[in-house]
């Protein structure tokens, strides 16, 4: 098998997961379990596949993508951060809205192919030879999640926004009686994780596929849920899980294609099965750094 | 009236059913410890609170340092100069000191220079603290000095201190009123609310004195004996507590060298305690909160199961039997959590009875449960206790603090166990209820029953109990007839320092 | 000033109202969606919650569709809504469904072409403990290493999936279907076929299955000491434990049922309506009887009457796919609308919405 070609097709495989780890790691940080976020994922692959395909312009598909998944993420924070819902069923209750809402606006778009996104012709390093192809010829897209990745580190670890966000997910009535505004900062982390799992969505009836097939996501919105777990909250776990995921998908699929004598069905479960591995594994470890108000309602009292 | 920083004048705030503050009127001057003294519920945070701008004040007027002083706000007393050290610390475990002082402040400068701030700081006062250490790994001593230097560090004219001692050890005490001296002669002015009486008298200036909202009195602390300041707080000669008399029957609970590993992060691990409660008797448990309280509790509730052969009660092996065959066999407890850990906040309190009373109260045949006695049973402990509730049907989060207390005490009381562990039975408790429940208490003993009363409350336990001792980071003094005691020794042994005691005793 | 200020005991008077506010908020914006899609919405309502129980010409066959559709969901959503109750989120049920099918199918050709009355029984005890075993997997790992039960077990429908595939294309084809995949098909198997039991009321041994848990669920929850320290484990785990309960056997028992009663749906699903082992058998149930278990206020009549209502909206949708070309996409996302706005007026329940002028301190 080609290095240059593994290499290039695992980045391209582990960055809808990353932007989709990624953004919920920050709604997670500012204390919200959003488990929607298989949901906004699909809605952002549809909307991002519908919009592209009407302008013929991927780059608007992005942006579309961002914006509906992060309007639809609102409105699972007007229930849980507003009317105190459970986060828990809300979060469900997002994917299967999602999962409706996306299978009713793609009926149409079934069967055809997205606009292709440039890739980025980086003057001089896509001229060395096999690390150019491998690392330095993509789309923007990909760039743009690995440097999201670090913003966020930054964010989180620089900032005082990013300390009051953190503030916010530890402690909320603590946060609150400094008078700092809970709801509003987690609205906010919301509305980012809505935007990314639509990136993140997007990027893949944009890019992997590239096409709209119902249900296409296949969990890999769950899959970013298990990630922020086995990155215990840091933004460098969360790059490193996605690609490791990443790889593992690559990996399991070429070996489909190569005809081994391992069961099809096993090397697609595989990923899923690999998951739970690293889920155990990961709590066996024991404390680890889950943001002490996670999952919890927040009312405050005067 | 050049020397007064601080005149407080005619403040007066009621609530519903209660008038906090009555007409409260004294000075704090620049440069002056002055105590705030009183006992739970005289109105002492109301006052803090309006000082502090949490809480408006109906009537009356503060004037600070010449200028007319009314802050809507927290922001507005910090601007102003006043910061406060709160008895429960709003802070952030997950996050390093700096984090958090920098969230406690309204413009922090960068983190970097903050750090240097922090270190400067706690150098100058002798509140050593690494900046970079996380919160959580601190001892409640070391958190107090994160409030501390947050305040400190905004250059306040007068420094609010919330029942500071409450949380530390005595070493940690010498060192704070070092720093708080220390502050004093630098020109800031310190209100320091407490109700312990010795350290009042070794650290403050002057003393007002709140007795039911309304100021009593003024002293100079050095001037007075602690008796005379305790008569002027409760308003009656001192009753000392009477050495109980009559016979003491057998040993029904008895702990040998039970050690258990802390349950969590932040929990404290139980070393080697050592007890033993006859019939009829009444032991004291006492000790600064936070020093195994909680785990004592539940080592012996079941809740955690302890090494073999560490408790016995009537002379079986109980260590590894779970709270249900605990229970069974007569040994009964009461969470100091009332709610959430005693009982199930949106649960009913007949479904709260079955809680713990299934089994002795016979409230469950074959697995399935007889609401109808379930709910005469709970019925019966409300009659029995006078708990104010329209009903058994009502959820537990409904009752008020106090007698949410008393239903669940009662529950427990009312199942005639041979040997009840309760931790903090009074907390947060109205006088008249506290009253009761501790009458309740003795009624139970009086029967025939051992008792162990862990309480933070020293008059409660010098009042109810026989003997007494206390918990020190996980350990447990030995314990000595309440009749033996006085208020020295018992610091002694709160803090930890039982061996020096024996030998004083001895010399 | 809008503010919410909490009830001292949960409202029953909005616990009974708040799905059938929901039911009409969903029907409300349903309809302005249909009317989006160009469809007539008042025509689409009655086609989806009207016809399938009085149109003369669809009535007939969409009757007895609604209780074989309500059997599985509401088997399913009363195993789900034990453990909600608990606060433990098995939200793998379809997994445990197909699994359920796949154990008792295999266990079930494992005999064929025997005809014999304890057949059907053996694979209905294999069917529950397929799914049983398949939400130990969760169950275990939870009370072991402390591994969050959502994501195992929603993993494992992935899982349950390929496995699925893997039975229908391999190991439990029809020797004699030509290289088709997909199993025997059990109605041609009279002894295993899971028929009507009544004509034309679609009630087969699912259905009744359904129905006794139902009645099963409400003694345990109301009246059992297990019920009892289910629920005190989801309101509160510290007075749980408190009490004597231990976690983890709470942790088993509620996985252990809900995995037992998916799989049995499972097993009646494939033995009875599907008829057979095939790639496409995972339907979505699993799924579907989460809103089923919170539309009906996890209480077990509840759900059994927000599973008729689910099953409604399947035969309606359709339906109204049939005569008005709606798209069968718009019933998943009526039912997704129906559980967000059901929690959206949850706050009625444990709230009082109070108008404030004044700040109060």
């Amino acid at each position: 098998m080609d290095p240059v070609l593994l290499v290039a097709s695992i980045m391209v495989s582990a960055t809808p997961i990353l932007l989709a780890a990624i953004g919920e790691m920050v709604v997670e940080k500012s204390g919200v379990l959003n488990l929607g976020v298989e949901g906004m994922m699909i809605v952002g692959a549809v909307m991002g596949f519908a919009i592209a395909v009407t302008t013929g312009s991927p780059v608007l598909g992005f942006l579309g993508a961002a914006v509906a998944s992060a309007v639809l993420s609102l409105s699972f924070g007007l229930l849980t951060q507003y009317l105190l819902s459970n986060q828990v069923a809300t979060g469900l209750g997002l994917t299967l809205v999602g999962l409706g809402l996306s299978a009713l606006i793609g009926s149409n778009y079934e069967g055809q192919r997205a606009p292709s996104l440039a890739k980025l012709d980086i003057p001089g390093l896509g001229g060395i030879p096999v690390l150019g192809p491998m690392l330095f010829a993509h789309d923007f897209v990909v760039y743009l999640s690995l440097a999201l990745v670090a913003a966020v580190w930054a964010f989180l670890k620089y900032t005082r926004a990013g300390l009051i966000l953190r503030a916010v997910g530890e402690d909320h009535e603590s946060a609150h009686a400094l008078g700092y505004k809970v709801v509003r900062v987690r609205m906010l982390a919301i509305a980012f994780g809505g935007a990314c799992a639509g990136l993140g969505g997007a990027y893949v009836s944009l890019v992997r596929v590239p096409q709209w097939t119902e249900g296409m996501t296949a969990g890999a919105g769950w899959i970013a849920l298990a990630i922020v777990v086995f990155a215990s909250w840091r933004p460098l776990g969360v790059l490193i899980g996605a690609y490791l995921f990443g790889g593992v998908s690559v990996i399991q699929l070429n070996l489909q294609a190569a005809g081994t004598t391992v069961p099809v069905e096993l090397l697609s479960m595989s990923p899923y099965l690999i998951t739970i591995i690293v889920l155990v594994i990961i709590s066996a470890r024991g404390a680890h750094g889950a943001p002490g108000s996670l999952g919890r309602p927040f009312h405050a009292a005067s | 009236m050049a020397d007064t920083l601080l005149s407080i004048r005619g403040l007066t705030k009621a609530y519903p059913g209660v008038v906090a503050n009555d007409d409260v009127s004294f000075d704090i001057m620049k440069s002056e410890i002055h105590a705030l003294l009183g006992e739970n519920g005289a109105g002492k945070s109301t006052l803090v609170k309006m000082i502090f701008g949490l809480v408006k004040p109906d009537k009356g007027e503060m004037v600070l340092d010449g200028v007319a002083y009314a802050p809507g706000k927290p922001s507005d007393a910090r601007l102003s100069g006043v910061a406060m050290v709160f008895q429960h610390f709003s802070l952030f475990d997950a996050l390093d000191v700096a984090e958090n002082v920098a969230l406690g402040m309204e413009t922090p400068p960068p983190m970097r220079d903050l750090a240097r701030q922090i270190r400067e700081v706690s150098e100058n006062y002798g509140l050593p603290l690494d900046p970079f250490r996380v919160v959580g790994t601190l001892s409640a001593g070391e958190r107090q000095r994160v409030e501390i230097i947050r305040c400190l560090l905004q250059n306040p004219r007068l420094l609010i201190m919330d029942e500071p001692t409450s949380v530390l050890t005595p070493q940690e005490v010498e060192i704070l009123f070092q720093t708080l001296n220390q502050l004093k002669s630098e020109g800031t002015s310190i209100l320091y609310i407490s109700h312990k009486l010795e350290e009042i008298r070794t650290l403050c200036d002057e003393a007002t004195i709140l007795r039911l909202g309304k100021n009593v009195g003024t002293c100079t602390p050095r001037e007075v004996t602690a008796r005379q300041m305790a008569e002027m707080m409760v308003g009656a000669s001192f009753a000392t507590p009477e050495p109980k008399a009559g016979e003491k029957g057998e040993v029904l609970l008895k702990c040998d060298h039970l050690s258990m590993p802390a349950p969590g992060a932040f929990g404290t691990p139980l070393r080697e305690i050592s007890l033993e409660v006859r019939a009829g008797e009444v032991l004291g448990i006492g000790g600064v909160a936070g020093n195994g309280q909680d785990e004592l509790l539940m080592a012996l509730s079941g809740e955690r199961l302890a090494p073999k052969g560490t408790i016995w009660f009537k002379g079986r092996d109980v260590s590894r039997d779970g709270p249900i065959r605990r229970r069974d066999a007569g040994l009964l407890s009461g969470p100091e959590e009332r709610l959430g850990h005693a009982a199930a906040p949106n649960m009913s309190l007949t479904e709260n009875a079955v809680l713990t009373a299934a089994r002795r109260k016979r409230l469950v045949n074959n697995g399935f449960i007889d609401w109808g006695k379930a709910k005469g049973f709970a019925e019966e402990v409300i009659a029995r206790f006078d708990v104010r509730t329209p009903g058994p049907g009502v959820a537990a989060r409904a009752l008020s603090g106090g007698n949410l207390q008393k239903y669940v005490v009662g529950r427990e009381i009312l199942q005639a166990p041979d040997v009840f562990v309760v931790n903090q039975p009074t907390w947060g408790v109205d006088a008249a209820a506290a009253a009761a429940i501790r009458q309740a208490l003795l009624d139970l003993a009086a029967k025939g029953a051992a008792i162990v009363c862990i309480s933070q409350d020293l008059d409660e336990l010098m009042e109810i109990s026989d003997r007494f001792g206390a918990l020190n980071e996980g350990r447990l003094s030995p314990t000595r007839p309440v009749a033996e005691l006085d208020i020295e020794k018992i610091g002694l042994m709160m803090g930890g320092a039982h061996d020096m005691e024996v030998a004083h005793a001895d010399g | 000033m809008i503010r919410l200020e909490k009830r001292p005991n949960p409202s029953r008077l909005w616990t009974g109202l708040t799905p059938i506010l929901a039911v009409l908020l969903t029907m409300v914006v349903g309809g302005f969606m249909f009317a989006l899609l160009g469809k007539p919405p008042l025509e689409a309502i009655r086609t989806i919650f009207w016809d399938p129980l009085f149109h003369p010409q669809f009535a007939g066959y969409s009757r007895p569709q609604l209780l074989v559709k309500a059997g599985p969901l509401i088997l399913i959503a009363i195993g789900l809504s034990v453990g909600f109750r608990a606060g433990i989120w098995n939200i793998g049920a379809e997994g445990q469904y197909i699994m359920g099918a796949v154990c008792g199918a295999a266990v079930g050709l494992a005999f064929y072409p025997a005809e014999t009355v304890l057949l059907f029984p053996l694979m209905v005890i294999a069917g529950a403990l397929g799914g049983w075993a398949w939400a130990m997997i969760p169950a275990f790992l939870k009370t072991r290493f402390g591994t969050n039960e959502i994501l195992v077990s929603l993993m494992l429908v992935y899982v349950a999936e390929n496995i699925l595939a893997s039975a229908s294309a391999g190991w439990l084809r029809n020797p004699e279907g030509m290289g088709f995949p997909g199993s025997r098909n059990f109605k041609q198997w009279a002894s295993v076929y899971n028929d009507e039991l009544v004509i034309n009321t679609g009630m087969h041994w699912g259905v009744v299955a359904a129905f006794i848990a139902v009645i099963a669920a409400y003694v345990l929850m109301a009246r059992h000491i297990q019920g009892f320290n289910i629920r005190l484990t989801g309101e509160a785990p510290r007075a749980a434990k408190f009490s004597g309960v231990s976690p983890a056997r709470i942790i088993f028992l509620c996985l252990g049922i809900s995995g037992a009663l998916a799989g049995m749906a499972g097993l009646f699903e494939v033995t009875g309506p599907a008829g057979q082992i095939s790639i496409d058998f995972g339907s979505g149930y699993g799924f579907t009887a989460i809103i089923v278990a919170f539309l009906g206020r996890l209480n077990p009549f509840g759900i059994l009457l927000a599973g008729l209502l689910m099953a409604l909206t399947y035969i309606g949708g359709e339906l109204a796919q049939l005569m008005l070309g709606l798209p069968g996409a718009s019933i998943q996302l009526f039912q997704g609308m129906l559980l967000f706005f059901l929690l959206a007026t949850d706050v009625f329940t444990n709230y009082r919405i109070r108008l404030t002028g004044r700040e109060v301190a």
